[in-house]
């Protein structure tokens, strides 16, 4: 039976999350079970995820796989876009910092 | 290669994927596959989010997709065809063959973007792409947020970073005010849309709605610091941790393209039950033109109907489905660019973020084709989908030249489709 307020609509649920650690450029970093590695990398306040051809910081941009600016290194494969991609316990996580 | 045989595939897992896939499964026994390129179901609009319920119109939609006999494959990206029935995918664990009867295209749409100087900085972002980052985890919490750029989803995009506990300072749209308020006072016609926008305008109460305003210039040392914006003459700067700045939307027609459907001015050709030129491959949703969610729906169970060969019942759907699409017509026309935003980009502002094409250099060229074989604008990894967007508005610019695979793959498992389809020969 759903909890309800004072105003007779459904209590939203508040749901905790479990913490997942992961390695970023060899620094530990936990986040909630859930997050995308994009998330898990800016949880280290980055300076790049990856450098351009000039050498310039580049952030995620478009948020859904389409402009490979947040490309990074997961698990030893190269160019892999962390916004696409749910961090997992154990994995290693290479910028281009 | 890993292979998959079905009847019925579906690519993309958004509103009109998981239309097609249940009106398919409620009417027929059919088998079918969706094929996603995200981690879960949903689509752009419906994308999941860690610890959060969704709206109960996707949850439902998501739920009975899951439920029925509907075979799921995520985070699997398709870039290529191997032969009339069958695609390539990838996924993490290698690459797939994808064997099929019938096949609907439900790829979806992307954000539009334009280049502005210093566009690049760290911090700007897409207006979606903002969202869908925060839904991805990224917390927001006292963020000072600008929201600019233009379309309907600038105000949910607001609506949603400010429950999240966002600052949003403002939000910039492009278009004039007497469009908007055309556009907003025709929304008796809609009343869920109506109630949509009343329910969004009491959440962000607080926030200044500025039309025809946008930003002009990033600025920031390492990072985003501060953004420029211009309405009606006037200019000012405004502090800003996040900029949130998006375009309204592009079709995804690349699938589309390279597997020989015929593409009219940036949209996939169909007929009435949403069959493209070639026949047994149909398409439904943004793809065929922008037209939001409730076109996406009724299409992509038209499409679902169409493939199953219930054309009769597909009929039934074509009165709704001429409703949906006014109101996207209007919002289409609404939010169309404004010629200014041409004059944004100077010398130096990149405008392909792959290879770090200018556009001082991008001047010099006449044509995309030409744009590509001598700067490599379009050459990087996104295969021109910022760009190419970018140089249409600001050049005219059509690209005409898409090739598989489209999306990038890795070589091993280029390799393997190599031999299969020679092997095949």
């Amino acid at each position: 039976m759903p909890t309800k307020n004072a105003k007779g609509r459904e209590k939203k649920k508040i749901t905790f999350l479990e913490n997942i650690t992961l390695t970023i450029d060899d620094k530990i970093v936990s986040v909630p079970n859930g997050s995308t590695v994009a998330t898990a990398i800016f949880a280290r306040d980055p300076k790049a995820f990856r450098r351009s051809v000039l050498g310039e910081p580049r952030f995620p941009f478009c948020g859904m796989g389409i402009c490979f600016e947040c490309r990074v290194s997961i698990d030893g494969i190269k160019h892999e876009r962390s916004c696409q991609i749910l961090a997992k316990a154990g994995m290693t996580i290479e910028t281009d910092e | 290669m890993n292979k998959i045989t079905t009847e019925i595939l579906i690519i993309g897992g958004g509103a009109a994927g998981m239309s097609a896939a249940l009106s398919v499964a409620e009417n027929s026994d059919s088998g079918i596959l969706v094929v996603d390129d995200n981690p879960k179901l949903g689509g752009q609009i419906w994308r999941s989010e860690i610890g959060a319920i969704r709206s109960p119109e996707a949850k439902k939609l998501i739920e009975k997709v899951e439920t029925d006999e509907i075979e799921i494959l995520n985070s699997a990206q398709v870039f290529a065809q191997a032969n009339e029935k069958c695609l390539l995918a990838e996924t993490r664990s290698g690459a797939v063959e994808l064997h099929f009867e019938k096949l609907i295209l439900a790829t979806g749409a992307r954000e539009r973007f334009l280049p502005f100087p210093n566009w690049t900085l760290p911090n700007v972002f897409g207006a979606g792409g903002l969202q869908a980052l925060v839904k991805g985890g990224l917390p927001v919490e006292n963020k000072r947020i600008v929201v600019a750029g233009t379309g309907a989803l600038l105000l949910a995009v607001a609506e949603y970073l400010k429950s999240k506990g966002g600052n949003v300072l403002l939000i910039a749209e492009q278009t004039p005010r007497a469009k908007f308020l055309k556009f907003a006072f025709g929304l008796w016609r809609e009343p869920k849309k109506l109630f949509q926008a009343l329910r969004l305008k009491r959440n962000i109460s607080d926030v200044s709605y500025l039309t025809d305003s946008f930003v002009t210039s990033a600025e920031g040392n390492e990072k985003l610091e501060a953004v420029h914006l211009t309405r009606n003459g006037k200019t000012w700067r405004v502090d800003c941790d996040f900029l949130a700045c998006g375009f309204h939307l592009l079709p995804n027609i690349e699938l589309a393209s390279i597997i020989g459907c015929k593409i009219i001015n940036g949209r996939v050709l169909v007929d009435e039950f949403q069959e493209t030129n070639r026949k047994g491959v149909f398409c439904a949703g943004e793809p065929t033109g922008i037209g939001g969610v409730e076109v996406s729906l009724v299409e992509g169970r038209i499409a679902g109907l169409a493939a199953i060969g219930r054309k009769e019942k597909a009929k039934e759907l074509f009165a709704k489905k001429r409703r949906a699409q006014r109101f996207a017509d209007s919002l289409n026309n609404t939010f169309s660019l404004r010629g200014e935003l041409k004059d944004l980009p100077v010398e130096e502002t990149i405008v392909c973020r792959c290879e770090d094409v200018s556009f001082g250099t991008l001047k010099s060229y006449t044509t995309f084709r030409e744009a590509k074989l001598q700067a490599r604008c379009g050459m990087g990894a996104c295969q021109g989908r910022i760009c190419g967007a970018a140089t249409e508005f600001l050049f005219e610019w059509k690209d005409t030249s898409i090739r598989p695979p489209i999306f990038p793959v890795m070589l091993g498992n280029l390799a393997q489709e190599f031999k299969t389809t020679n092997e095949s020969r």
